[in-house]
């Protein structure tokens, strides 16, 4: 079907077709009959969505629509400043417990040189996840879309 | 991020103004309303967190849109992976989602017909026939030609009525 018979029956449907461009959507049909029942077939599916409308949800919900946006965006405020403060937290104790470890003289160097390692291989496994979920994040232009 | 006030209150000025469009477009697609008012207040809150990209030359629902489509996308799937899996939840699509006056069947099929429909489909149909938007301005949210706008739009009519065979 040609590009210009999309544009006519638009025009038709919206009423907004001149008496020239009806001569051409008739020199058409009358090239083609096929389009004369595509055309009608069109009519009729544009007279019944013209009667649908969806439903309109109530004053109350239009009302609170910005207030649930407002809400949200604080609470997600709020959640990244307990995870940035719990992280803090948490690290600071894990470095302060390491010191207090490595510092006791009771403690055999093996056992220390034991979890040293376990903590530097966690440090590692850490940065590579990491570096790998930033490169990933970066390079796919579909990231919003989950798969 | 944090925005300043003026960006704050300019942010609340473009829901406010927008958010009926958005949440009709997207129950359009989706068609549910629960599910279209959770996507439509998540997808500005996107718009939020990237507020400092959002370029004031352009229609403000073109780039908007872009998000929500994602974001729908996003949903179907989500929700197609749910019933794939049987896992249980909160079942959308049980409502009647149009108007129903004296045509209660009618809507009923109609709703069922769309919602076969493919997002492509379901998406012009809507911001056409339901949303009333011009074709310019179709054409311009999908990043689409007017002319291809036209030719989507009657095939997505053609498949609409075909899933509504019977009834029309």
């Amino acid at each position: 079907m040609e590009e210009k018979f999309f544009e006519l029956v638009e025009k038709h449907l919206n009423k907004e077709i001149s008496n020239e461009e009806r001569n051409e959507l008739d020199a058409l049909i009358e090239k083609n009959p096929e389009l004369k029942t595509e055309l009608e077939e069109q009519v009729r599916i544009k007279e019944v969505l013209k009667k649908m409308s969806f439903k309109n949800p109530s004053k109350e919900i239009w009302d609170s629509y910005w207030l649930g946006i407002y809400n949200k965006i604080e609470r997600g405020f709020a959640w990244i400043a307990v995870s940035v403060g719990a992280l803090i937290l948490i690290v600071y104790g894990a470095i302060e417990a390491v010191n207090v470890f490595m510092k006791d003289t009771q403690t055999p160097g093996i056992i220390k040189f034991g979890t040293a390692a376990v903590i530097i291989g966690i440090l590692v496994l850490l940065f590579s996840v990491l570096r790998e979920k930033i490169y990933t994040f970066k390079k796919d232009k579909y990231k919003e879309v989950q798969r | 991020m944090t925005i300043d006030h003026t960006a704050k209150a300019e942010f609340e000025k473009l829901v406010k103004a927008n958010m009926k469009r958005a949440y009709y477009t997207a129950l359009g697609i989706l068609g549910s309303h629960d599910a279209a008012m959770e996507i439509s207040q998540e997808a500005f809150i996107r718009v939020y967190r990237n507020f400092d990209k959002y370029d004031r030359q352009k229609n403000f629902f073109t780039w908007y849109y872009k998000i929500l489509k994602n974001l729908c996308l996003n949903f179907i799937r989500d929700n197609k992976r749910r019933k794939e899996e049987n896992i249980t939840g909160k079942d959308y699509y049980n409502e009647n989602i149009f108007e129903s006056y004296e045509q209660k069947e009618l809507n009923q099929k109609l709703e069922e017909a769309l919602l076969r429909l493919d997002i492509e489909d379901r998406e012009i149909i809507t911001l056409k026939e339901f949303e009333n938007l011009s074709y310019n301005e179709i054409a311009e949210t999908l990043g689409i030609a007017k002319g291809t706008v036209m030719s989507r739009l009657f095939y997505a009519r053609k498949r609409l009525a075909e899933n509504m065979k019977g009834s029309l």
